[in-house]
């Protein structure tokens, strides 16, 4: 594990996520929380402490907590249904469908502990394919945060925005990487690293990867431009096409399967608008093996070295077919 | 008064056997088992403006057995929330009337239902709206019988029971028989009442196609405190079409020429 360095403070952006839930919840009494017994896994038992009735608590039924996040959203509320991510999107999908994103309605769908973060508890718990779920369903945008400024802003805009949405959130610690003042906007990737040689694109718990090995390239004479996606869809079209335009190649990194996720996604946009040298970033394929998340990431090549020799092949590649 | 209610729902039967005659499929079998519970519901239990279908202390009413939204569109251009002239565009290509309703295109539909076991826990949500506000406007929401045999439902009335809603209230639409089969063939969770009542729900049975007995069940006075209610309506699929009535081919068959002229005629001969 090369990542992060060890001297770097590391943090779990639920505490955003929470902290910023109480801030909405004190400002507007719509705001409710439906969980499926995982208050203390979404850490809202703070809120649970303050609004006694408005966290409502279904019980072990996921399929009943989208659907009664969707009445609620009838009724005037504005919940924040929170769940391990792989029982949301994996045992809810069409409720998710049918009762959030086809009836249009204001539920704010919060995926917790996604990706690998229950790593050592099997690929059961694993929700690595809920990029790709919910992305193929029109009407919900689809979120990754990559720290706990991006998760609290990324909140505060699910409140404000009239309509539903996908927060993927981890519970693994991740570095501060934008600054305090980020205002989070829909569909826009921003571009934390400049750079001409290649292009790194990830979002959630591995924008902070990618930035360290973007500092591995450039002591290896290579220059990467990072940007942090946070947003899966809608897809920021224009920065991908500006990022194959201006590096000849793009290297995806995500704590998902590589099918369907953060890579499909830049990948469908480079093909439609202007193929390049591509390589995706993720779990290849499998039912990932026995290990903590930052284990699993660097064992299918996404430590921040392992990230680096992908870019440094995908510059040869590059320059092969130049 | 019933006598009024029984009028409007013979028409609304006609207007839905013409519709799903003209627009050859539908189902018109389970569309004749809840049309007088959605007639009640409509011309006189539910508070509803069709000036203003999103009225925040409208009573909601869910129909989770979406594959009868034939049936709910009749009622809504009847009771006004739609242009009757409507009713004839039911599943032609681009209208807003498709084989199953959706809240987006059509004023009145309070959730998009289809797939089955999803109205009951959108309208356990509904109910613990109201709570919250400690408003006073009331969920309603129908399933079928076969419906019931899907998982979710029971963790909705699970919900139901341990946040004590009352003002909510379930209605199945007991027929005894699903797409394929009779509910004693093939998963038969009757009798409901036992099973509601083992849960916590208060719980009533009617005759599903009386008029006064729907009336009285969904009123406001009849309300446990404390507890959901769960009406169990005994209907018959096809009711008032002799050929169709309980019998299981009538799903979503659609009537030749012949078979229609005699459905017709017998809903017509009831007709006052």
């Amino acid at each position: 594990m090369n990542a992060p360095a060890a001297n770097v403070a590391l943090h779990d952006c639920r505490d955003a996520f929470v902290a910023t839930l109480e801030r909405l919840g004190e400002e507007d009494r719509n705001v409710v929380v439906v969980c499926n017994d995982s208050v203390g896994s979404s850490k809202v038992s703070g809120f649970q402490d303050r609004w006694p009735e408005r966290l409502i608590n279904v019980g072990i039924a996921e399929q009943n907590m989208v659907g009664v996040g969707a009445g609620l959203a009838n009724g005037g509320k504005i919940p924040f249904v929170c769940a391990a991510s792989c029982f949301l999107t994996g045992r809810a999908l069409e409720q998710i469908k049918a009762d959030v994103a086809y009836s249009d309605t204001n539920v704010k769908l919060v995926g917790i502990s996604s990706g690998m973060a229950y790593g050592e508890l099997g690929a059961t718990h694993h929700s690595i394919e809920d990029f790709a779920w919910i992305r193929a369903l029109p009407n919900v945008p689809v979120i990754a945060p990559a720290d706990r400024v991006e998760t609290a802003a990324a909140v505060a805009w699910a409140k404000s925005y009239d309509g539903p949405c996908f927060l993927r959130l981890s519970r693994v610690g991740v570095p501060d990487l934008l600054p305090e003042d980020h205002v989070f906007a829909l569909g826009k990737a921003d571009r934390i690293c400049d750079g001409g040689d290649v292009t790194l694109i990830a979002n959630g718990t591995l924008t902070h990867r990618a930035m360290t090995a973007a500092a591995l390239l450039k002591k290896r004479g290579l220059s990467a431009r990072v940007l942090n996606m946070a947003t899966v869809r809608p897809i920021d079209g224009d920065a991908i096409v500006e990022a194959a335009r201006e590096t000849g190649a793009i290297l995806t990194c995500e704590e998902h399967t590589v099918f369907g996720g953060l890579g499909s996604a830049v990948a469908e946009v480079v093909v439609d608008e202007f193929p390049v040298p591509m390589k995706r970033l993720g779990v290849p394929g499998v039912f990932a093996p026995t290990g903590s998340a930052n284990f699993l990431l660097d064992e299918f090549g996404m430590s921040p070295e392992g990230i680096a020799e992908s870019a440094e092949a995908l510059v040869k590649r590059k320059r092969h077919s130049d | 008064m019933a006598s009024n209610l029984e009028q409007i729902a013979n028409w609304i039967r006609r207007r839905d056997l013409q519709s799903v005659y003209e627009a050859g499929a539908g189902h018109v079998g389970g569309e004749m088992s809840v049309i007088d519970i959605l007639t009640a519901l409509y011309f006189r239990i539910l508070s509803v403006n069709p000036e203003q279908p999103q009225d925040p202390d409208r009573d909601r009413l869910v129909l989770s057995k979406g594959h009868t939204a034939n049936a709910l569109y009749v009622v809504l251009a009847k009771r006004g929330f739609i242009p009757q002239d409507e009713i004839s565009t039911f599943l032609k290509p681009m209208s807003r009337l498709n084989g199953h309703p959706n809240r987006t295109k059509v004023p009145g539909i309070e959730t998009n239902t289809g797939p089955l076991g999803h109205g009951l826990p959108v309208a356990v949500g509904m109910a613990k709206a109201a709570k919250l506000d400690k408003a006073a406007w009331r969920t309603f929401v129908i399933t079928g019988d076969g419906e019931m045999q899907e998982g979710s439902n029971w963790e909705a009335i699970m919900a139901a029971a341990q946040f004590g809603l009352d003002n909510l209230t379930l209605i199945i639409d007991h027929n005894r028989l699903q797409q394929g089969a009779r509910l004693l063939d093939t998963n038969n969770l009757a009798p409901f009442a036992p099973k509601l009542e083992a849960f916590g729900w208060a719980v009533e049975e009617i005759d599903g196609h009386d008029m006064d007995a729907i009336c009285a069940a969904l009123s406001s006075e009849t309300v446990v405190k404390g507890k959901p209610k769960c009406v169990v309506a005994h209907t018959n699929k096809g009711q008032g079409i002799s050929f169709m009535s309980d019998n299981v081919a009538w799903h979503h068959k659609v009537p030749d020429s012949v078979q229609y002229e005699q459905a017709m005629k017998e809903l017509e001969g009831t007709a006052s």
